[in-house]
Formats: C-alpha cells, sequence, structure tokens
C-alpha cells in the first residue's frame, strides 16, 4: 500500500506542478499518506483540475473536515479527502484559513456530495463557504449560537 | 402541501425529520432535518485519552460498534505505527464480518417491516440473538462492546468459541435462502421496490455515496477490496454488484453480502490459531497483563502510566477507511502530540449517503419515500453522531 500511495501522490503534484506552478504550497508525506497543502484562494481551481484532469480523475470527495489550531494562526485549517475510484488513488488537500475571516470557496460547484459535509463545517466551526446553495445550520438547532468544536468552546458546563 | 415526517415515525429508523413538499401524492422535494441525536461525540473525544474515547465511537452507529472501534483503533495505530499480531487481525475480521451480518439482518428486518413483510422482522431478529449471543461470550456485552482495543482485542476469545461460531456459520445459509424465499419473487415486494429511487451511478459517485448503494449500480468499489486494512489481503470474498441501481438492485446486494461475510468468518475461523497473542507488544501503549502488572515494577509503572496519564502519539494528522454494512466509514484523527487528541472526526456513511434522497424521492410517491429511506439503510447515530 505505501507504494500505491507514493506513486500515485508523485503523478498528483506533478501534474499541478505543470497546471500551476504555485498550486502546491507544499507536501506532507506521512504514515503513507499525502497531504497536499495549496493557497486558499487556489482551492476551487485545485479542486476542479483533481476532478477533471484525465490522469488525475478524482471523482469522489469522501471527505472534508476542519481542525481548529487555537491559538496559532492562520486558525482553521480544512482538509479535503479526495478518492479515485477508476484509478484507485487518495490524496488529501489541506488549506487554511484565518480566524478572523473564516471563509472558503464551496467546493460544492465540483462535487454535489460536499453539500452536507461543509453544512456540518459551518454549523460546527463557523467557516463561511461562498458558493454554497444551502449554507445553513444542519446538526444543531437553527437558534443556536456559537460554533461548538472550536477550540475556545467549552466541552461541559456553562460557557 | 407540506407535510412533515416528523421526528418520531415508524419508519425513519430513527429521529430523522423529513419535510416532505406534496403534490397530491407525489414529492415534490423532500428536505430532511437533522440533528435529533447529536450528542457531541467529536467534541467529547478531545476531552478523552485515546484509550477512553473507544468506548463513545461503539455509540455512533449501534448497529456496528465493533466497526467503529476498529476503524478508530486502526487510526490510531496508524499514528502510533503500530503493528498488530496477525492472530488478533483475524479476530478483528471475524467479528467485523459478524457484525455485518447482524447489521444487514437489522436492515431487512426494518425494511421489510416498513413494506409490510412483518414476519421477516421476526426471522432476521431471531438469526441475529445468535450473533449478540455470540459477542456477549467474547466481550461480556452484547452491543456497546467496545472489543477492538489500541493494540489488538480486549480479551481472549473464550474456550469453546469455535463450536459456538461454527454452529452459526452452519445454521445460517438455509436461514438467508428462507428470506429470499419470502421476498425475491415476492409480486408485493417487486411491485414496492422495482424502479424505485433510481439513481444513475454518476450522480451517486457525485453524491460522496459509497457502500451497497453505489454497488447496486455497477460500481464495484468497496474499501476491503480496494485499499486492504487488517489482514483483508490474505481472504477470498466477492464484492457483489447489480447494474439497476434501485431498491430492489441494493436488496440483493445487501444479501449477497450476508453470503460474502459468511464466507469470510469460515476463513477467518481456520486461520484464527487456539494460542498467540491478541495484543502487540508495545509497552507504554498497551496495557501490561495483569499478572505481570503485580509482580514487575516496570509493568506497574506502564499501567499507571497508561491509564492516568495516557500516551502520546507524535503531532500529524490520519485518515483511515473501512468498508462499514453502509458504506465508506473513516476516522480522521489529528494529534498534537498530548494523550489527548486534537481532532477526531467521523465521516459516518449514512450522513453522506443521506444527502442523495432528495434527488431519490423526487416526483416519487410518499410510499416510496419510505422504501428510499430504508434502502439507503441510515442509522441516526452515525447521521449526527
Amino acid at each position: 500500500m505505501p507504494q500505491l500511495a507514493n506513486a500515485n501522490a508523485s503523478v498528483v503534484i506533478d501534474r499541478l506542478r505543470a497546471w500551476k506552478s504555485e498550486s502546491v504550497a507544499q507536501v506532507i508525506e506521512y504514515r503513507g499518506e499525502t497531504t497536499i497543502v495549496v493557497p486558499h484562494k487556489l482551492l476551487l481551481a485545485i479542486a476542479r483540475q483533481c476532478k477533471e484532469d484525465p490522469e488525475l480523475n478524482f471523482d469522489q470527495l469522501s471527505d472534508a473536515t476542519c481542525v481548529d489550531r487555537f491559538p496559532n494562526e492562520p486558525r482553521f485549517e480544512l482538509n479535503y479527502q479526495l478518492l479515485s475510484i477508476p484509478r484507485l488513488a487518495r490524496i488529501r488537500l489541506r488549506t487554511s484559513v484565518s480566524g478572523q475571516q473564516p471563509v472558503i470557496d464551496s467546493l460544492e460547484p465540483v462535487w454535489p456530495g460536499a453539500n452536507w459535509m461543509e453544512r456540518e463545517i459551518f454549523d460546527l466551526f463557523g467557516i463561511r463557504f461562498e458558493g454554497h446553495s444551502d449554507l445553513r445550520r444542519i446538526l444543531l438547532p437553527d437558534e443556536f449560537e456559537g460554533a461548538p468544536l472550536r477550540r475556545d468552546f467549552p466541552v461541559e458546563g456553562k460557557r | 402541501m407540506v407535510l412533515n415526517m416528523g421526528p418520531q415515525h415508524p419508519s425513519t429508523h430513527g429521529v430523522l425529520r423529513v419535510l416532505l413538499e406534496l403534490d397530491g401524492e407525489n414529492v415534490v422535494t423532500a428536505v430532511p432535518d437533522l440533528g435529533y441525536l447529536h450528542t457531541g461525540i467529536e467534541k467529547s473525544c478531545e476531552d478523552k485519552t485515546y484509550s477512553q474515547a473507544i468506548t463513545l465511537t461503539d455509540r455512533m452507529d449501534y448497529l456496528n460498534p465493533l466497526g467503529n472501534n476498529l476503524v478508530y483503533c486502526l487510526a490510531v495505530e496508524k499514528l502510533l505505527n503500530l503493528e498488530i499480531p496477525k492472530r488478533a487481525q483475524y479476530i478483528r475480521v471475524m467479528m467485523v464480518e459478524l457484525q455485518r451480518i447482524s447489521s444487514h439482518l437489522v436492515w431487512l428486518g426494518t425494511h421489510a417491516l416498513d413494506m409490510g413483510a412483518m414476519s421477516v422482522m421476526l426471522y432476521c431478529f431471531r438469526e441475529r440473538e445468535e450473533i449478540l449471543k455470540i459477542f456477549e461470550r467474547f466481550a461480556g456485552q452484547r452491543m456497546m462492546t467496545s472489543y477492538i482495543r489500541i493494540g489488538g482485542l480486549s480479551l481472549d476469545p473464550p474456550s469453546g468459541w469455535r463450536e459456538l461460531v461454527k454452529r452459526f456459520v452452519d445454521m445460517m445459509p438455509p436461514r438467508i435462502d428462507e428470506y429470499e424465499e419470502l421476498l425475491t419473487n415476492n409480486r408485493i415486494w417487486h411491485g414496492r421496490l422495482k424502479g424505485v429511487g433510481y439513481l444513475p451511478a454518476e450522480t451517486l459517485i457525485s453524491m460522496s455515496t459509497t457502500g451497497p448503494g453505489l454497488r447496486a449500480a455497477g460500481v464495484a468499489f468497496d474499501n476491503r477490496k480496494a485499499f486492504p486494512y487488517s489482514s483483508y489481503e490474505e481472504f477470498e470474498f466477492n464484492v457483489p454488484t447489480r447494474t439497476e441501481s434501485d431498491c430492489f438492485a441494493r436488496y440483493l446486494v445487501r444479501v449477497q453480502e450476508m453470503r460474502e461475510s459468511l464466507k469470510i468468518v469460515r476463513q477467518a475461523m481456520d486461520k484464527i490459531t487456539d494460542q498467540g497473542p491478541i495484543k502487540s507488544e508495545a509497552p507504554g501503549i498497551v496495557p501490561p497483563q495483569r499478572e505481570k502488572m503485580k509482580t514487575e515494577m516496570e509493568a506497574l509503572i506502564y499501567h499507571f502510566k497508561i491509564f492516568t496519564e495516557g500516551f502520546s502519539p507524535p503531532p500529524g494528522e490520519v485518515y483511515v477507511p473501512v468498508e462499514s454494512p453502509r458504506g465508506e466509514l473513516g476516522c480522521f484523527i489529528a494529534s498534537d502530540g498530548s494523550p489527548k487528541p486534537l481532532r477526531v472526526h467521523f465521516r459516518g456513511p449514512s450522513f453522506v449517503n443521506l444527502q442523495a434522497l432528495p434527488l431519490m424521492v423526487k416526483g416519487q410517491l410518499i410510499a416510496d419515500t419510505v422504501a428510499c429511506i430504508g434502502t439507503i439503510d441510515i442509522v441516526l447515530g452515525e447521521v449526527d453522531r
């Protein structure tokens, strides 16, 4: 399995760099998994490239999630797990947004399956997704105030 | 007219609220409203050490607790770069496949009950009782077993387990044939399910659907074959697929999956040796045996440190996908080098697959909505976490 991950990862990195040299800011290899860190302004374009490039063919978004790195800046680190079913390959795209302005492009136009995943991140972390068709809370009641999965929101007790 | 299929409803398989906009008997749109079972499991995991969080994972997809344990433990073991002994891996595979059969039995029983075939429910639950008895003998618990731990398993298989599992594995195939006899060629079953809830494969893939729903559309993607984990590459089994992508096709795929799981259980039984380790040797991470703890000083210190402070994996992030009965169950863990995880996220297949419901029921009858909710096979504990 590590061989598969490495062979696939270098193809992705090379194709993305060939398409736009600044698209790959950093590559992290850890425990056989490859993470490509991308600038947040290019996220939507890179996602579209990953899906439409016939050599990459990442046709499914497996998971979209967020890590709150409070008190470090940039605070919110978004991780997107991509899956290519025809090539049986996985890769992770990572980007970060600041805590003062947690806004990023929605990937729903590229993978409609991102709809509820981004609503969950909006609900629990308070990050806005530009271009999302229906951005509203999904798990918590609509009247709820706050973003519970942020690190400065207490696990229990009153706020 | 907007009809509320409220959170309390016998056919929503849990506390799911669906707002149905109707035009006579046909559904124009269906908007699911989630969150009635949200208990903040992901947030609670951040407040617990890595081993304490295992008990929380049982309670997400409550029809597949062993699968939840497995995905979480595989992710932590990947962070720690921990090797699990083969015997423990085989026992894990056997238990997870028995759990898959039990989950599909509940699915079949409740789905048939929704469609009006009430006796199937009782037959399925009768077989499920046998599986729960097996779990009780192995782990002491019927459902929330927490049997799979970081480093291996919690307990050795009990004496006499082979006879118990063999009796189940021999009894089961004629029972599955019994369910098929009742349903597969039944005119009412065909009428309720054939042509209902059709979605083309491209739509399913782009909506991030995985599992039997995707395999019934002809896409033979199964994480056990594509990205094998926990020694699945050593087992021989088929991945059933169909092409019609309607409720009936999904029914056939799941029934066949039960038969394939029995094959895997039989192979696992042959591979599991009578003696052998059930946990890795990893002092400081995997607790020592109790006898050693009572006589050796190092073991006592390790035991103390593990249960008071916990172990700290190095900083990093991992994502482990496994094949749950509902689709791709994933666990994303971010570690910051402390004994408590920085972030634990579970990619629940029920949550992601349920997105496709509005597309599935568009233009269909209200009765078909019940069929579609059942065919997606949701467990609200996993949808809401």
